[in-house]
This record gives C-alpha cells, sequence and structure tokens, in this order.
C-alpha cells in the first residue's frame, strides 16, 4: 500500500523520482542567500559587481595595504627578487626568459584581466581578505593595471572598462591535454 | 626483461639481473631460490660476532601512561617534514614528506605533504558549508553533518604539487635528499561522497563544460576543473587515513581529484560553481603554466591545464643522507605512481642506465596510488649509479632526463632548492654511490 503511493508522494514533493534513492539532505539556496560568496568573475568580465575605480584612487590603497609584500609601486621587494614561493612582483616590464617562470608577469603573462579583480576582491590583502569595497578593488585593479602601462593613467576601470583590456599575451597558451580538457 | 642464467665465474652469487650487482627480485621473495643461503645474500656474512645480550632499563621498570592520542617514539624524532617557511612570514609555508625514513605506500597523516598559502585555517565543522550553484536546475548547501549521511567509498590516491621535483629543473644536480627534490607528494587512503552523487542531486544543465572549486581558508583559492573529472572519480573527501582530514590537508572537507595536480585538490571546499568555461583564476594564467624553451617551435608559448601528472618513480633507499657502510647487500626501495593510471613496471639500473632490472611490485598495485617497487642489490664497493624508471598501464613511461629536457628545456642558472621555475618535472632521477658510499644527487 505505502509503495504504491510513493510515486506520487515524490511528484507532489517536487523530488524528481531520480533523486529518491539518495539521501538529498542538501537545503535550496537562492541567489540573494548565496551572494556574499558567489564571487568568481569570469575571464572575459561576466559577475563583474558594479562600482568603478582609477590608478589615482588606487594609489593610496596600494601603499597602505599592498606595498608592504609586493613593494614599493608593485616592483617587488627583495624576497620576490630570490625566486622563492613569495608574493609576485605586479609590475614588469621584463621579458620573459627561457623556461624561467620566475620571469612571468601580469603584463607579459596573464591572458586576461577581469581574473585580477576576481584574484584582489577573493584573496587579498594576504592578512585582511574581502575587507575591500568593490570601489576599492576596481581602483587597485586600475592602478596596477595603468602601472604596467597596459591602460591610460587616467581610465575607469568598471564592469564595461576592463573587460575590454587587451593583454599582450593572450594567444599565449598551449593546452597541454585537449582529450580532456573542454573547449 | 629475461632471466640472465647464473655464469661460472660468478663466484657463487645470486642470479644476476642487471650490471653491477643488480639481483633478480625473486631473491626478495619468502619462497626459496636454490643457492640464496650459501650465496652471499644475508646480512651476516660481514657482520661482527655478536656481544652477550643484557636486560636494557625499559625491561626493569614501568613505562608511561597511554597518551589518548599517541605520537611517534623520540627516537623516531628525526622523521618529520622539513618546512618552507619556519618562522612563518607572510608567505605561503611548504612542507615536504620525509619519503627516505618512511616505507610502504600510505603517507601518515602527520607527514603528509602540505601548501597553504595563508596559514592553516581553524575550521569550525559545525559552521562550514558546501555550496553547489551555477547551472544546475537547483542551487544547494550542504552541512558536514548531512555528508556524512551520504553513502562513503574509500580509495588510496596519491596527491602530488605540480611543482615536485622542480629542481630537477637545474641545469646542475642540486645536492639534496629526496625530501627536498620529490617531498611534494604523498598518498593516503581517503573515505568521501562521490561528487558525482552531489552533482546528480543538483540537476547539471547540459551547457555546463566546467566547474569553479573554491577553498574557505584565506585565500579562497580557486581553480577550474572539466566537469567530466567531476562526474568520474572526483570525491568530498572527509577522512584521511580512516581519521577526520588534517588540517593542513583541508579539514573538514577537501576536494580530490585522483591523479590531478595537487593545487585542483581545493582543501577547506565550500563552493562548487558548475559554469562554462574557465575562470583563469590567478592559479591558472600565472602559477600553474609551464613556459615552453626558447629554442623549441612553440617559443613563448607556455602550457595551461596541465591537469595530469604523469608517471614518475624515484628511489627512496639509498638516497642521499643514507650513506652505505659497507659492500654487501642491500634492498633498492622507492615509489612510483602515475596520474593515468596503475603502475605497470618499475625496473633499476646500477649502472646509470646501461643495463635495467624489473623491481618487485608491492601488491596491491592500485589506480592513481603510490606503489612501492623493491630490488636486491649487492655493491660490490665500486662506484654505481642507481636510477628507477616507471611505466603505467597506459603506456606512458617515464622520460629520461635528457629527453625530458630536449623538449621542455632546463634553466639558465641553478635556481634554489625551494623555487619553482617551472612545474610537472616527471624525469629519472639518479643517485650517484662513490666508493665510499657516499650517495649524492647526479644526472646520468
Amino acid at each position: 500500500m505505502r509503495k504504491a503511493h510513493l510515486p506520487a508522494l515524490v511528484w507532489i514533493l517536487g523530488i524528481p523520482a531520480a533523486f529518491a534513492a539518495t539521501p538529498n539532505l542538501g537545503k535550496p539556496i537562492t541567489p540573494a542567500e548565496m551572494a556574499r560568496w558567489d564571487i568568481d568573475i569570469g575571464r572575459d568580465g561576466k559577475w563583474l559587481p558594479p562600482g568603478d575605480g582609477t590608478a589615482a584612487q588606487g594609489a593610496p590603497i596600494y601603499a597602505e595595504k599592498c606595498a608592504a609584500c609586493h613593494g614599493d609601486g608593485g616592483r617587488g621587494t627583495e624576497l620576490s627578487r630570490t625566486g622563492l614561493p613569495s608574493p609576485p612582483v605586479l609590475v614588469s616590464d621584463v621579458k620573459r626568459k627561457g623556461i624561467d617562470g620566475s620571469t612571468t608577469s601580469i603584463a607579459n603573462f596573464w591572458p586576461y584581466a577581469p581574473p585580477l579583480f576576481g584574484y584582489i576582491r577573493a584573496a587579498m590583502p594576504w592578512n585582511t581578505p574581502r575587507s575591500l569595497s568593490d570601489h576599492e578593488v576596481y581602483a587597485l585593479t586600475a592602478y596596477i593595471l595603468a602601472e604596467n602601462k597596459l591602460i591610460d593613467a587616467k581610465q575607469v576601470m568598471n564592469a564595461k572598462t576592463l573587460p575590454k583590456v587587451m593583454m599582450p599575451n593572450r594567444n599565449g597558451f598551449l593546452v597541454r591535454f585537449p582529450e580532456i580538457t573542454p573547449r | 626483461m629475461k632471466r640472465r642464467t647464473k655464469s661460472p665465474g660468478d663466484d657463487g652469487a645470486a642470479e644476476q639481473a642487471a650490471g653491477n650487482g643488480l639481483l633478480h627480485r625473486r631473491a626478495l621473495l619468502g619462497t626459496a631460490v636454490a643457492g640464496i643461503v650459501g650465496a652471499g645474500i644475508g646480512p651476516t656474512a660481514t657482520s661482527a660476532a655478536a656481544e652477550p645480550l643484557v636486560e636494557p632499563p625499559w625491561g626493569l621498570q614501568v613505562g608511561e601512561n597511554t597518551p589518548a592520542y599517541q605520537t611517534p617514539s623520540k627516537f623516531a624524532g628525526n622523521v618529520v617534514r622539513s618546512l618552507s617557511n619556519p618562522k612563518f612570514e607572510p608567505r605561503s609555508s611548504l612542507s615536504r614528506t620525509p619519503h627516505h625514513l618512511l616505507e610502504g605506500s600510505t603517507t601518515p597523516n602527520g607527514l603528509h605533504f602540505t601548501i597553504n598559502h595563508t596559514g592553516v585555517p581553524d575550521i569550525d565543522p559545525r559552521l562550514h558549508r558546501l555550496l553547489i550553484h551555477g547551472l544546475v536546475r537547483r542551487p544547494l548547501v550542504f552541512t558536514l553533518d548531512a555528508l556524512l549521511r551520504y553513502p562513503t567509498i574509500s580509495r588510496a590516491a596519491f596527491v602530488e604539487c605540480g611543482g615536485n621535483s622542480a629542481p630537477l629543473f637545474s641545469p646542475k644536480p642540486i645536492q639534496a635528499d629526496v625530501q627536498a627534490l620529490h617531498g611534494l607528494a604523498s598518498c593516503a587512503e581517503w573515505t568521501g561522497v562521490k561528487l558525482s552523487l552531489l552533482l546528480e542531486e543538483c540537476g547539471v544543465d547540459p551547457s555546463a563544460k566546467w566547474f569553479i572549486a573554491e577553498g574557505a581558508d584565506a585565500p579562497h583559492l580557486m581553480r577550474s576543473v572539466p566537469l567530466s573529472k567531476g562526474l568520474d572519480d572526483a570525491m568530498i573527501a572527509l577522512y584521511q587515513n580512516g581519521e577526520p582530514l588534517m588540517p593542513g590537508n583541508g579539514f573538514p572537507m577537501r576536494l580530490l581529484l585522483p591523479g590531478w595536480e595537487g593545487n585542483l585538490n581545493i582543501k577547506f571546499l565550500r563552493r562548487i560553481k558548475l559554469v562554462t568555461e574557465p575562470a583563469m583564476s590567478f592559479w591558472e594564467s600565472q602559477v600553474y603554466t609551464e613556459p615552453m624553451p626558447l629554442q623549441s617551435k612553440t617559443r613563448g608559448k607556455a602550457y595551461q591545464f596541465t591537469f595530469l601528472n604523469e608517471v614518475k618513480s624515484f628511489i627512496t633507499r639509498p638516497s642521499p643522507g643514507l650513506d652505505l657502510k659497507q659492500p654487501g647487500m642491500y634492498e633498492i626501495s622507492g615509489i612510483a605512481y602515475s596520474g593515468r593510471g596503475k603502475i605497470a613496471k618499475v625496473m633499476v639500473s646500477a649502472d646509470g642506465g646501461s643495463s635495467w632490472a624489473d623491481a618487485a611490485l608491492q601488491a596491491p598495485v592500485m589506480s592513481k596510488a603510490f606503489t612501492r617497487f623493491r630490488m636486491p642489490w649487492r655493491w660490490n664497493g665500486a662506484p654505481a649509479t642507481l636510477q628507477s624508471r616507471a611505466w603505467d598501464d597506459q603506456g606512458y613511461y617515464q622520460p629520461t632526463r635528457a629527453a625530458f629536457v630536449a623538449e621542455r628545456g632546463q634553466l639558465d642558472a641553478v635556481p634554489s632548492v625551494l623555487a619553482f621555475r617551472n612545474h610537472h618535472i616527471n624525469t629519472i632521477t639518479s643517485w650517484s654511490v662513490d666508493p665510499h658510499g657516499v650517495v649524492k644527487h647526479a644526472y646520468a
């Protein structure tokens, strides 16, 4: 008797029959409820939030919150020049050298600009991550891109302009295992 | 390799399998091998006479109380990880597995390598959540308590940093031990819930091709993973060698992608977002890429999405720091693994690759897990160069260093042993043994 009613019950609860055999203990959640965590930025700028910033706004934030690890003007510290695992140099016009990955940089290597916003917002500053407003993140992004001469010093960075920043090494990659990498 | 017959001039030695004293792996088995007892296999031939036995102090008194969680003997206190950042400066902290002091194929939890970019987080599992969202029919949040009610599976799997063995990119062999050279790989038995089961409950949108996985600790480390791996053997791991995950290995839950680059196995996993294309996060834009040599056809380019850790092996005993005391019988022991599947064969050479013999593989040989190999060796006191070379069951094998360098290049100058100038190197490792028994890292 119970058995006969089970499919109907499943249908009433809106649970597809295929789930009936699994525990199904996840709780549904709305976009608003997950907003604080939903922080990835698409490589072409998808999901960039409202807000904007300029290099001039970013410079004092950089000096206060970033320079201790990344050096004055993003040029690195003694530690970052050792090649040891350390906070990377952010501003560099060095040419890449052979296979030496320690000469790769934002300017000579990163294929897309929006992930710079995504990384700063998710992981920086090192000792107080997720403490910056979106405006501050845009301002820091603008500062780093301008110091690297990848944008004009006065250019405003926001959800419309950041995806248009062309990175010089955009086509510099070879997919190592195409057979397991979706196109 | 075919068995070589014993030659009359061989002064009664056990079966030679390859040059410079490598003996047939059968000599390791408990089963009788004709002539083994009289052939100098046993270590007793050169042993000094025994001294009278005494009753030591620990046989004459009460021992220590039993602790709730036991730790190694103080006499095994050197069996520890090496630390890259012991003063905890504001940068990443790495700890490396002491392979030369371990045996078998399982890394004890306290000795599993860790890389933490912003310290080890102190996560309260009651407050931890796992969110699955993006291109799914219904986004869901899971607690640890909820996941503990799901069907679980256990499997052995190695985890290896993409930068493990990076010192072998040096143009000259860096004099360091196997812990420093290869210590960013470890192997455990992991227990958890298959990711495919949770994805099925969320209902995967057919347009999803990738997922972005993110950790709950300060760096919120994000990596993009092909969805096909998530639907294959990916696991939300909750237990490591039978106990809850260690804090440095992702407590209370981590993504386990068997055989794939360590950094992708997101620790402290809190979010999985199904998407159509990779995020190109910092980790995949800059860090885990492999610039190609300037002299190659692909100069200026760099590999990206180097998901697989390819077949590798190295000898852990003898190895630098474990010098040979005297000529005689030794067991060569080492580790082999492949991100593509099972280890099919390991061969060992004692003459720098001129001749090779099959090593014994410790059963059970498991897919994407450490396999211990062993080989009996009679060292005659002359210089020797020890090497191991592994094959996996998909037909891939370890390249010689020369073959690897011809394709992927090497550095212009000797780097720090702690530096990661490039990633994903799986060449043969060579140990030279001099007439004094001193073992050094060599290129051969």
